[in-house]
């Protein structure tokens, strides 16, 4: 048998990412007496997207929230550990948690544009951060992020329309580029394409392929299939651990861990 | 082998494609063992049996077909599921190729059945009776996903290929006696040939229900033992 188990390829836990973007190490975090988060060791890769799986409550939206300090607007939320984004720890005291969310941008499941025009949604965070010197400037940033996000040709003829009055796809994607506007190093999506329909959702997933050439994309997410389409790497969470977290498409044709399994193919209960 | 999906209609449906494979696993058991009979007996009746009873073994690989896409459309299978899937679907088609190979005997048995018996039927029963054991150990392995069994039938694949080997040379030997053996041994040669694929296709299922079970391709090299290409007339 045991000439099996080697030819079964029982291997090593998959090396971590070589000089990650984001390092974490032992990171726990609390509600109030209730532990979230247990000791989580993740490296998330630079210029890759890397999904995060798993029921509900089990810890990977406390996780992402983490990334960019989201959780200390949590009343009672206390973090341990440490997270590191090249190289720095992100909950030491000198850090601006203003300038942190800058770097680490983040959007949301359900979307949320300001009750502003979309060229102002998305001028909002460039003006605040004094990226742009005159409005020439801004006005570039504001074309330039529309266009990365899929957007600038559904609006291009108006900017100064209420973003609310987008379609749900089109404020989701106004989202990403008010997100991408501040020229972000790292990106944080949490279930982006959940109140979305099959089509706006493809067209985001393919957003994303084509945003991880110049971010690091973290996305949590409750359709296995979208982790499977979007990501390279993915991690599975159960009971605030990581049980399992490896090249996505190891994790989805052959998951070492049996819970792992139990999950992705519809066992688990 | 593992726990049961959530949701039930899932298990039904994987039951269901399991079910099939092996009754085409069996099928092609049946029709191996009942062609190496209709030789030994020289019984033409059970040989148009067989041949006739190949055509089932197609209409249940074209409904595995079915299965399978219906699931990979339906399920959007994953891990063990997706091999489990993928494999009855290649492992399907290896079954098909040994019915048809199982005919091809038993046509060929007719031919034969009206000619002067031959001394070598009797080594031909013999590798025949292998492979039909081979074949019934890895259907018994793709019920209970054994990879220890499935393994065993993969390195006994060597031992057909010396037999036919054998069985080869043993054949060229009556040729080369008598110019009037040349017919039989002819069809004796390519029913030797078939049994020897039959053996290829049972290993082929051997290395899918290893994939199935761990996935993990056959690390090994595969044990390759059919020296019959090379044996020369003169030598023998």
């Amino acid at each position: 048998m045991n000439a099996l188990a080697s030819m079964a390829g029982i291997d090593a836990q998959p090396g971590s990412v070589v000089s990650p973007k984001i390092r974490s190490r032992g990171v726990s975090v609390y509600y109030g007496d209730k532990q979230a988060l247990k000791e989580v060791d993740l490296d998330i890769g630079a210029n890759q997207v890397t999904a995060l799986i798993g029921p509900s409550g089990c810890g990977k939206s406390t996780y992402l929230r983490c990334l960019n300090r989201m959780n200390e607007t949590i009343e009672g939320c206390h973090v341990n550990g440490t997270i590191e984004l090249d190289g720095e720890n992100i909950y030491d005291g000198s850090v601006d948690v203003v300038q942190l969310r800058a770097r680490v941008g983040m959007v949301f499941q359900k979307p949320n544009p300001f009750p502003k025009s979309i060229y102002d949604n998305v001028a909002y965070g460039p003006r605040i951060h004094g990226l742009a010197r005159n409005k020439d400037e801004l006005d570039e940033i504001v074309q330039s992020s529309l266009t990365r996000a899929g957007l600038i040709k559904e609006v291009h003829d108006r900017m100064d329309q209420p973003g609310t009055g987008l379609s749900g796809g089109q404020q989701q994607r106004l989202c990403i580029a008010r997100a991408i506007a501040v020229s972000p190093e790292v990106i944080l999506m949490d279930e982006p394409c959940s109140a979305l329909d099959p089509i706006a959702t493809a067209t985001i997933e393919e957003l994303i392929d084509e945003l991880r050439q110049n971010f690091t994309i973290v996305i949590v997410t409750h359709s296995m299939q979208q982790a499977a389409r979007v990501s390279q790497r993915t991690a599975f969470f159960h009971l605030g651990k990581i049980i399992e977290v490896g090249d996505t498409e190891t994790i989805f044709t052959n998951p070492r861990e049996e819970r792992t399994q139990a999950y992705i193919t519809g066992r688990f209960g | 082998m593992a726990s049961e999906h959530l949701v039930k209609s899932f298990d039904e449906q994987l039951e269901r494609l399991n079910a099939s494979i092996s009754e085409m696993g069996g099928l092609a058991e049946s029709q191996l063992q009942m062609a190496l009979d209709a030789l030994s007996r020289r019984d033409t009746d059970l040989a148009q049996k067989v041949i006739a009873g190949d055509a089932r073994v197609d209409q249940l690989e074209k409904d595995v077909a079915q299965q399978v896409v219906r699931l990979l459309a339906l399920r959007q299978p994953m891990a063990i599921d997706l091999r489990g899937i993928i494999s009855a679907l290649k492992i399907s088609s290896d079954i098909e190729r040994i019915a048809d190979y199982a005919a091809n005997l038993a046509k060929r048995s007719l031919v034969l059945s009206q000619m002067q018996p031959m001394r070598s039927m009797g080594g031909l029963d013999r590798l025949g009776r292998l492979v039909l054991a081979v074949l019934k150990d890895v259907f018994d392995a793709f019920a209970t996903n054994d990879v220890q069994k499935s393994h065993s039938v993969w390195l006994r694949d060597q031992e057909v290929d010396d037999m036919y080997t054998s069985l080869f040379r043993e054949l060229l030997t009556y040729m080369m006696e008598d110019p009037r053996n040349i017919t039989a041994c002819t069809h004796l040669l390519f029913m030797a040939k078939n049994i020897e694929r039959i053996g290829d296709h049972a290993t082929n299922v051997a290395e899918l229900i290893q994939f199935k079970v761990t996935g993990k391709e056959m690390t090994e090299a595969r044990p390759k033992g059919d020296k019959a290409n090379y044996v020369k007339a003169e030598a023998v």
